[in-house]
């Protein structure tokens, strides 16, 4: 199917995008002066950085072990080859041919699709204005470890010293430390509760962190990819062979992997798993594209998707069987505890003596004193120690990370060790995906020519971080938690689904996918093959339109609701679910609308502009060049030889 | 046997987990062990009361189970049917609480006075917190980090100006050269390797 009628005419297209044989001067005079990878691996670095984030250690394990278990590596390793994979060879290539950022790709292919290069400069920038937020919370929590007690190890005593603060006694050290202490939430999204001071150090820190690494674009996060991308393997090696030596760690592994097969059978796991996918691989960021277009023209781009895809997908599996190591452990701990304290309390009540009832015998004795005493023991409220129900709690997003592993990470021996390295593997991870998101926002930025063009790199990136760090101070009030929830579910989610479908329309039926198979060729040296041909044209398009439909669907049609921490609740210190105020709508359709129809809005903006301006096409071209790649070459031709009988295969 | 809450009112329940506390070095808990305890009571009385008339007999214990569990109350020395009221029995306890857990190898938690309970540490609270050190550390790195990076890049451009201004002549000819084939080359033209006779070769 080639949809002639749709497919952009040749020629103007050709004036929009370098040809081959600009390419081969660009690469073999190494001409313009477009930023440069300094070698493969700092670009393989990179791209590895910006897909394997915080997703990978705190999403992919709870939804693995939510939906089955071993089970979900099914429909994740589907979904990986059908979806993933395709998407990423797509925009790695399309980057690699035009050379461009998002907004310069997209405008190149056709001036009506600019929408799509703006709505990922759109996305990039809602997601980097709160993901930034959890850094400055890593970032609290390792100034926070440097200490010989933990803070989040025991309840502050009251303030006249007669007993625990009450609402850490009634929830638990971890949760008041991470809700009062850190966050000091309120209890709803409407009182905003003030700026916290120690949180908006943390979070200018954060910033003032990323400025360094971005100031020079790619000349300096290259270098400090080196560390960001690798330390979070080493540590979760570390933490692999630590775990393993605790006891109770395979009671997790065994729990994260057990496989169920009848949720196969549940459509929510297929679904869970393709947007899992597609999130996790950064996907219509924009960031993915830029990064390749600093590649040299050859560079094998195929190999690159399939190595990165294998990567990303053996670091989430890695990843959460660390992450359940030290569950198991603390799951077992927990257990442990809740079984001693109902012996203890069984052998202080009947009097028995020490070691006559143990974790073995313990049922045994509670039914034969079930029997004899009955009321007495209806009395006692002795706790139900289930170690499944440990196993599975919280144990997803900030409540893995800042609740459960914090605890778990107490009961280590030499905790404040383990602390260190476990934030800074996580500030590392988010760090590296801060890259790609903010050269999502930073090239589409300078590729609209919203910055002067005297200004040198760092003013950009200095501007722009102090934008994003003074809009993002709404992430560090009291109710900052609840506004990032918010950001979280309704920008980075719908939105990306949306871009991305474009994309992939836009170059196999608008920019063509013959034309794509011929810059393949040009790129790598042969064509791609037929799995490419099929999942390109057929199959990832229609699996994203159905997770979007369903997605879509699913958000709509449920009331958005949000979880809230109120010690006034009854059911404390269980989150108490609450509805949005009506207020709320407004800013949701701003998240999720405006990068979404953004797409359709830029083409009706264009297309309207052309046919009231009647300008010639062409004409208009030279204002979409990037400020990356030399402008110069239209002018100078015209400029200073316009009769200079070589320049047929140019402009 | 549920435990019995005897009615009375001057004594107190004591309460020992030595396999809890000790574990495998758990010694056996017999007679002796009674005695001991009678002695550090009468000790503790002593030293709360400052009477020198403290005696074990004053120390009378019942209700012994296997727990180890006992009861016990505190006589008057002068009068030894009077016993002595429950609170100046815990004000005894609680000033020698640290050696009567120490003359056991115990510790608050492992040798209950149920109804006294242990005082909570006072918790140490350090002029500045230790967070802002390391956030003081790390934030100073950061401020030295940007001042190195705005002075290497001002260095950068102020050695790309002279250098351009001491090849201003040059930059013309460059220019029009350099963009013979259409691009534009960057860095000083090497006239020693121009192809000047590409076209004239016989």
């Amino acid at each position: 199917i080639q949809l002639k009628c749709l497919q952009v005419s040749n020629q103007d297209l050709e004036e929009r995008i370098p040809s081959y044989e600009e390419l081969e001067k660009l690469e073999n005079e190494e001409a313009g002066d477009r930023p440069k990878w300094d070698n493969k691996a700092q670009y393989m670095l990179t791209i590895v950085g910006f897909c394997v984030g915080l997703g990978n250690v705190w999403r992919f394990p709870y939804l693995c072990q939510s939906h089955g278990g071993g089970a979900f590596m099914i429909p994740f390793l589907i979904l990986l080859v059908l979806e993933g994979v395709p998407l990423l060879h797509l925009e790695f290539a399309i980057g690699q041919r035009l050379r461009k950022g998002s907004v310069g790709v997209w405008s190149a292919i056709h001036p009506y699709l600019t929408g799509i290069g703006i709505g990922s400069m759109c996305v990039s920038f809602l997601v980097s204005l709160y993901y930034n937020t959890i850094m400055a919370w890593v970032m609290w929590y390792f100034f926070n470890s440097f200490q010989e007690t933990l803070p989040w190890s025991q309840c502050p005593v009251n303030a006249n010293m007669t007993g625990l603060v009450s609402e850490c006694e009634r929830s638990s050290p971890v949760d008041y430390y991470w809700y009062r202490e850190t966050l000091n939430t309120t209890p709803d999204i409407d009182n905003t509760g003030g700026l916290q001071w120690w949180m908006v150090l943390c979070h200018v820190s954060a910033w003032a962190l990323l400025f360094i690494c971005i100031s020079r674009g790619i000349e300096t996060t290259g270098k400090a990819v080196y560390i960001t991308s690798t330390l979070p393997y080493a540590v979760l090696t570390i933490f692999l062979i630590r775990g393993l030596t605790l006891k109770g760690s395979l009671n997790g592994v065994k729990f994260l992997f057990t496989p169920d097969m009848n949720e196969l059978m549940n459509p929510t796991t297929w679904l869970d798993a393709g947007a899992q996918v597609f999130y996790s691989f950064s996907l219509a960021f924009g960031g993915l594209l830029s990064f390749s277009s600093y590649n040299s023209v050859h560079n094998n781009c195929e190999q690159d998707a399939v190595i990165i895809s294998i990567v990303n997908g053996a670091t989430a599996v890695y990843a959460a069987t660390v992450i359940y190591t030290i569950i198991g452990f603390r799951a077992t701990e927990k257990f442990d505890d809740c079984i001693s304290g109902n012996i203890l309390t069984l052998l202080n009540t009947f009097d028995l003596p020490e070691g006559n009832v143990t974790e073995n015998n313990y049922d045994q004795v509670l039914h034969s004193l079930n029997g004899t005493y009955p009321e007495v023991i209806q009395g006692l409220n002795l706790k139900t120690c289930d170690l499944n129900s440990f196993l599975s709690e919280g144990v997803e997003g900030t409540g893995l990370a800042f609740i459960v592993f914090t605890e778990a990470i107490t009961k280590m021996p030499v905790s404040p060790v383990w602390s260190v390295l476990f934030f800074i593997m996580l500030f590392c991870l988010g760090l590296s995906s801060m890259f790609g998101n903010i050269e999502g926002v930073l090239v589409p930025l300078q590729d609209l020519g919203v910055f002067p063009k005297s200004w040198p790199k760092e003013a950009i990136a200095g501007t722009t971080c102090v934008l994003c760090c003074l809009v993002g101070l709404i992430f560090v009030q009291g109710s900052g938690n609840y506004w990032l929830s918010l950001f979280d579910s309704y920008g980075g989610s719908i939105p990306l689904l949306i871009i991305a479908f474009c994309e992939m329309v836009g170059v196999v039926y608008l920019y063509g996918i013959d034309r794509f198979n011929d810059d393949i060729e040009f790129m790598i040296g042969h064509k791609p093959n037929l799995f490419w041909q099929i999942t390109w044209r057929f199959v990832s398009p229609a699996i994203m339109f159905v997770i979007f439909v369903f997605y879509f669907i699913t958000k709509v049609q449920e009331t958005p609701m949000y979880k809230a921490w109120n010690p006034e609740s009854e059911n404390f210190p269980t989150l108490e679910e609450k509805e949005y105020p009506s207020w709320i709508f407004a800013i949701i359709f701003i998240l999720a609308g405006i990068p979404g129809l953004s797409v359709p809005l830029t083409a009706i903006y264009k297309c309207l502009r052309n046919r009231c301006c009647k300008k010639d096409n062409e004409f208009k071209q030279d204002d979409l060049n990037t400020i990356a790649k030399q402008v110069h070459l239209t002018d100078e031709a015209t400029k200073n030889k316009p009769d200079i009988p070589e320049t047929a295969d140019g402009r | 046997m549920v435990s019995k809450t005897l009615n009375a009112p001057n004594g107190y329940k004591v309460r020992i987990s030595l396999k809890t506390a000790l574990g495998e070095d758990a010694y056996e808990w017999n007679q002796s062990e009674m005695f001991f305890f009678q002695a550090t009571m009468a000790f503790a009385m002593r030293r709360h009361f400052q009477m020198e008339t403290y005696n074990v007999d004053n120390i009378i214990l019942c209700v012994q189970t296997s727990r180890v569990s006992f009861w016990f109350v505190v006589t008057s020395p002068d009068n030894t049917t009077m016993l002595i009221p429950k609170a100046d029995v815990e004000k005894a306890v609680r000033m020698s609480r640290h050696r009567i857990n120490n003359a056991f190898l115990l510790s608050d938690r492992t040798l209950e006075f149920l109804g006294i309970y242990p005082t909570l540490a006072a918790p140490v609270n350090p002029d500045t917190p230790p967070w802002l050190i390391v956030f003081g550390v790390v934030i100073g790195a950061v401020c030295v980090g940007i001042i190195a990076l705005l002075i290497s890049s001002l260095l950068q451009k102020r050695r790309k100006e002279k250098g351009m201004t001491e090849d201003g002549q040059d930059e013309e000819d460059m220019q029009v050269k350099g963009v013979e084939n259409g691009i534009n080359l960057d860095g000083t033209y090497n006239r020693g390797f121009t192809d000047d006779d590409r076209f004239t070769k016989l």
